[in-house]
């Protein structure tokens, strides 16, 4: 940046990093002042962690790393490994993405903030205590008193992420590198912490480096911005200009890529599956000579109706009972009341009779990776269940039926004898998907099936499920905690909240105008563009 | 049916086996222990006491398969024929000619031709030598390795088969049947094993299946928890849900997604129990309490190495014989190991082109 502001504080010139010979980061160039957040965007894959690892010196042993890197006056490519550890977490600071990782399960919060601060500033005993009490009272944590004993379980996903900012400017660093400082939390806490994040760069004046895959978040809470896309820098600028006049084609595809449209409209109808009063509960443990606790209720009684070829969004936050929902209708979770599906008693059927109608309704997971068997090709991922259903099948029938399910969820023919951990996250959703429909059933729940994926590869998954419920008539109880998808999937929409039905009604009038203060706080905290 | 089964498996196995071969140590193993099984399995063809075959007066004989009379070859008993005595020798040499295996001693045969002292030391009449009873220890060693290796494997099959039913159910099903299993397991477990084959073997004649019987009794309770552990892991992986869901049959959910997953903890568990199975059955037989005296088993030759320290031959082969068999068995299961896991995969794709890199720089 040929600026006439001060000196910058981080300067990468010209950084590359290859592992053995396959190229991560291609020639990336950025600066990053005093008091500004330079968010670095891109989807995965496409080198921002690695660059800033990179930088900081924190890759593997295998990790070429080529070009300048400066942080102020320092040559980073100079240090000493020695000189190393006095700067990564004395002059940089670190929030990592997982906050349920990075903190040692075995010692309390006092302890972890406090190992940093005897490391880097001597301090110990009483004095760190203090400075403990003094940084958690920064990151806004409540009775931060109390929270220093605290043990990592005992606190929130949230908490947790505001445990690791204190521990990141414990010890006053002129830059803060939040590697995906959001991504694991709920969208509401999301806007707190970033709300912190800046507030504590304008307090101590420091540098932010901002990896993020989001770009709601880029356009609230960055300065400027520079896309990533497979290692390469693609443009940099104003977050304003860059969001408004895009430059390079890719940086317009990944604006575009927000789900867009609407489901197509479906005539009124008979609902093909209902529930009524529908909870779960769970016993609490018991222990000896206690007095039993009351059972913890995941899901309080509720009603819902899904009409044939209609999809009803269920949408929440973490721990509000989405996914107990969608369990305990599949009947995978023991539950009250009543479920009726396509005119039957579901809740009083049990064993093969269950495991017969099963067919019927089918379910796509969230984690593409953790779904699929990696033991198995996937052929006979996908013909798993029809060989069980339609024992009368022969082979070639089964094969053929494979093979234009494949086709029709927009899979390569050659696939079949492909392993799962050969394809793409999207792909194997795509998998996933395919292993549900060649059952063919009239209702598909859909567990979160695009917060795995990518932007981009997201709004394709959508079309893709638009496309077969038009095509084939299936009913969708699509759970997720993105509006945006939500409102490109859903008819009708219901939000939950702590295991309650907060609001439910048509997904538009919901979404556009909430009727509860919680679901105002969702749609703002989405940043949907309506 | 068949034909799509084997259609079904051949991608896997293939895989599987390109990543077996692909480990240098574990092939080559594999075949020299197929090989020296293989031979041990034709024991009777290589050392033996009687003739493969024989002509005699213009007939044919097969020793190998029929107990002639002495009477047959002018003896005066209507026994069976010693082949060895100097006597039947001399007539079968005068009237005709006879086929000897390259080992002309069955395991139990005492060379009455020795004119030294047993233990006699190797030479060329005894490859390997005497032990004190006069019988070739070379012979004995081929047909000990059969036993052993006959007895582990029987005895690992049966304990896989019983290991995995049980530790597949309690960790399947998990709650009261993994409670009510494992509680059960835990008082089986705690049964002295030597002692009761001590007290057998004073009981009653242990035999090959007697031993074999008794040491299943246990042998599979090591097996319980890596395969319950593994069990109890993967009933909650999302694809067994998704298989759940999709509404296959508990049985079949078990044995597609669930046991696989537990085959790689498994047959890292093999390597041991059939290594452990040989060690056990020759340790049973060094102190005695193993198989009937007679038997051709490694266990008898360590003992005797023992207690014929001046026969330094004994002790060597049993050693050598023991740690060659033991040490392929190991680099084999740790080659199974491997193929069978499916991270390992992506790194023998990943590590093939290394033997160029050298080259290129």
């Amino acid at each position: 940046m040929p600026d006439a502001s001060p000196a910058p504080l981080l300067r990468l010139d010209g950084l590359s990093v290859a592992f053995d010979g396959v190229t991560a980061v291609d020639r990336l160039s950025l600066t990053i002042r005093r008091g500004e957040t330079l968010a670095l965007v891109g989807e995965s894959g496409s080198g921002k962690s690695v660059s800033a690892l990179g930088a900081m010196g924190l890759l593997p042993p295998n990790a070429q790393i080529e070009g300048g890197r400066f942080l102020g006056d320092t040559d980073l490519a100079r240090l000493r490994p020695r000189d190393w550890q006095g700067l990564r977490g004395g002059r940089v600071g670190f929030v990592f993405q997982e906050p349920m990782t990075s903190l040692n399960p075995l010692h309390t919060v006092a302890k972890q903030i406090g190992e940093t601060l005897r490391l880097h500033q001597g301090l110990s005993g009483r004095v760190a205590r203090e400075r403990s009490r003094e940084l958690l009272a920064q990151v806004q944590l409540p009775r931060p008193g109390e929270l220093l004993d605290a043990w990592p379980h005992q606190l929130s996903g949230g908490q947790r992420q505001r445990v690791m900012i204190a521990m990141a400017i414990a010890n006053d660093p002129q830059l803060l590198i939040a590697d995906e400082p959001t991504t694991a939390l709920d969208v509401t806490v999301q806007q707190e912490i970033l709300a912190l994040l800046a507030e504590l760069r304008d307090r101590h004046g420091m540098g932010m480096l901002f990896i993020t895959h989001d770009l709601n978040l880029v356009r609230r809470h960055a300065d400027r911005v520079c896309v990533l896309y497979n290692g390469r820098e693609q443009e940099t600028g104003r977050v304003a200009d860059v969001f408004g006049q895009p430059q390079s084609a890719y940086t317009r595809t990944l604006l575009e890529a927000e789900p867009r449209g609407r489901p197509a409209p479906v005539p009124a109808a008979a609902p093909l599956l209902q529930a009524r009063r529908l909870a779960v509960s769970y016993a609490r443990p018991r222990r000896l000579f206690a007095k039993p606790r009351p059972a913890f209720e995941a899901l309080r009684p509720l009603d819902l109706a899904v009409a044939p070829g209609e999809t009803l969004g269920i949408v929440g936050e973490s721990g509000s009972g989405k996914t107990t929902l969608a369990f305990a209708l599949l009947r995978l979770t023991e539950s009250r009341g009543e479920i009726d599906f396509a005119g039957e008693r579901l809740d009083r059927l049990s064993g093969t009779a269950l495991r017969r109608r099963r067919q019927r309704f089918q379910v796509v997971f969230q984690d593409p990776y953790g779904s699929l068997s990696p033991r198995l090709p996937v052929a006979e991922i996908v013909s798993e269940g029809l060989r069980y259903h339609a024992p009368a099948l022969d082979e070639a029938e089964v094969q053929h039926r494979v093979a234009n399910t494949l086709k029709e969820v927009g899979l390569p023919a050659d696939c079949a004898a492909r392993y799962p951990h050969e394809f793409s996250g999207g792909q194997r959703q795509r998998i996933a998907v395919a292993r549900a429909i060649i059952l063919e059933p009239e209702l598909l729940v859909l567990d979160e099936p695009t917060s795995a994926l990518d932007r981009t590869v997201q709004k394709q998954l959508v079309e893709l499920l638009r496309e077969l419920q038009r095509r084939r008539g299936i009913s969708y109880l699509f759970i997720s905690h993105d509006l945006a998808v939500v409102r490109a999937m859903a008819h009708r929409v219901m939000v939950l909240k702590d295991g309650e039905v907060v609001e439910q009604g048509d997904c538009l009038a919901v979404l556009e105008a909430p009727r509860t203060d919680y679901t105002r706080r969702l749609v703002d905290a989405a940043g949907l563009r309506l | 049916m068949v034909l799509a089964y084997t259609s079904r498996l051949s991608p896997i196995t293939r895989r599987r086996l390109a990543v077996f071969r692909g480990n240098r140590r574990a092939w080559v193993s594999l075949w020299v222990f197929l090989a020296l099984f293989a031979g041990s399995l034709a024991a009777e063809l290589i050392a033996n006491d009687k003739p493969l075959v024989l002509r005699y007066d213009g007939e044919w004989y097969v020793p190998l398969l029929v107990d002639y009379p002495e009477t047959e070859f002018g003896g005066f008993l209507p026994t069976g024929t010693d082949y060895h005595d100097p006597f039947i020798r001399e007539r079968l040499a005068e009237h005709g000619w006879a086929l000897w295996p390259v080992i002309p001693f069955s395991y139990q045969t005492l060379d009455m031709q020795m004119r030294r002292p047993s233990p006699a030391p190797p030479s060329p009449r005894h490859w390997l030598g005497t032990d004190d009873q006069g019988r070739d220890v070379l012979a004995r060693v081929i047909y000990g390795f059969r036993l052993s290796v006959a007895f582990a494997l029987v005895l690992t099959a049966g304990s896989l088969i019983l290991g995995v039913l049980i530790g597949g159910i309690q960790g399947y099903f998990g709650g009261k049947t993994d409670l009510i299993g494992q509680r059960l397991t835990e008082i089986w477990s705690g049964l002295p094993v030597l002692f009761l084959l001590i007290i057998l073997a004073s009981l009653v004649q242990p035999g090959f299946w007697w031993l074999l019987g008794i040491m299943l009794l246990f042998s599979w309770l090591g097996l319980v928890d890596v395969v319950r552990a593994e069990f109890l892991r993967a009933r909650n992986l999302e694809y067994v849900r998704a298989a759940k869901a999709m509404g296959l049959p508990p049985r079949l959910i078990m044995w597609r997604h669930v046991l696989p997953n537990a085959m790689v903890a498994t047959l890292t568990f093999v390597p041991f129990l059939f290594t452990g199975a040989i060690t056990t059955l020759t340790a049973l037989d060094f102190l005695g309490f193993g198989l009937p005296p007679g038997s051709p088993s490694l266990g008898e030759l360590v003992a005797q190495g023992k207690n014929n320290l001046h026969a330094p031959w004994l002790g060597i082969t049993a050693f050598v014989s023991l740690s060659l068999m033991l040490s392929l068995l190991v680099f084999i299961g740790e080659g199974l190991r491997d193929a069978f896991d499916p991270h390992h995969v992506q790194h023998a794709a990943s590590t093939s082109p290394m033997p160029r890199t050298p080259a290129d720089a």
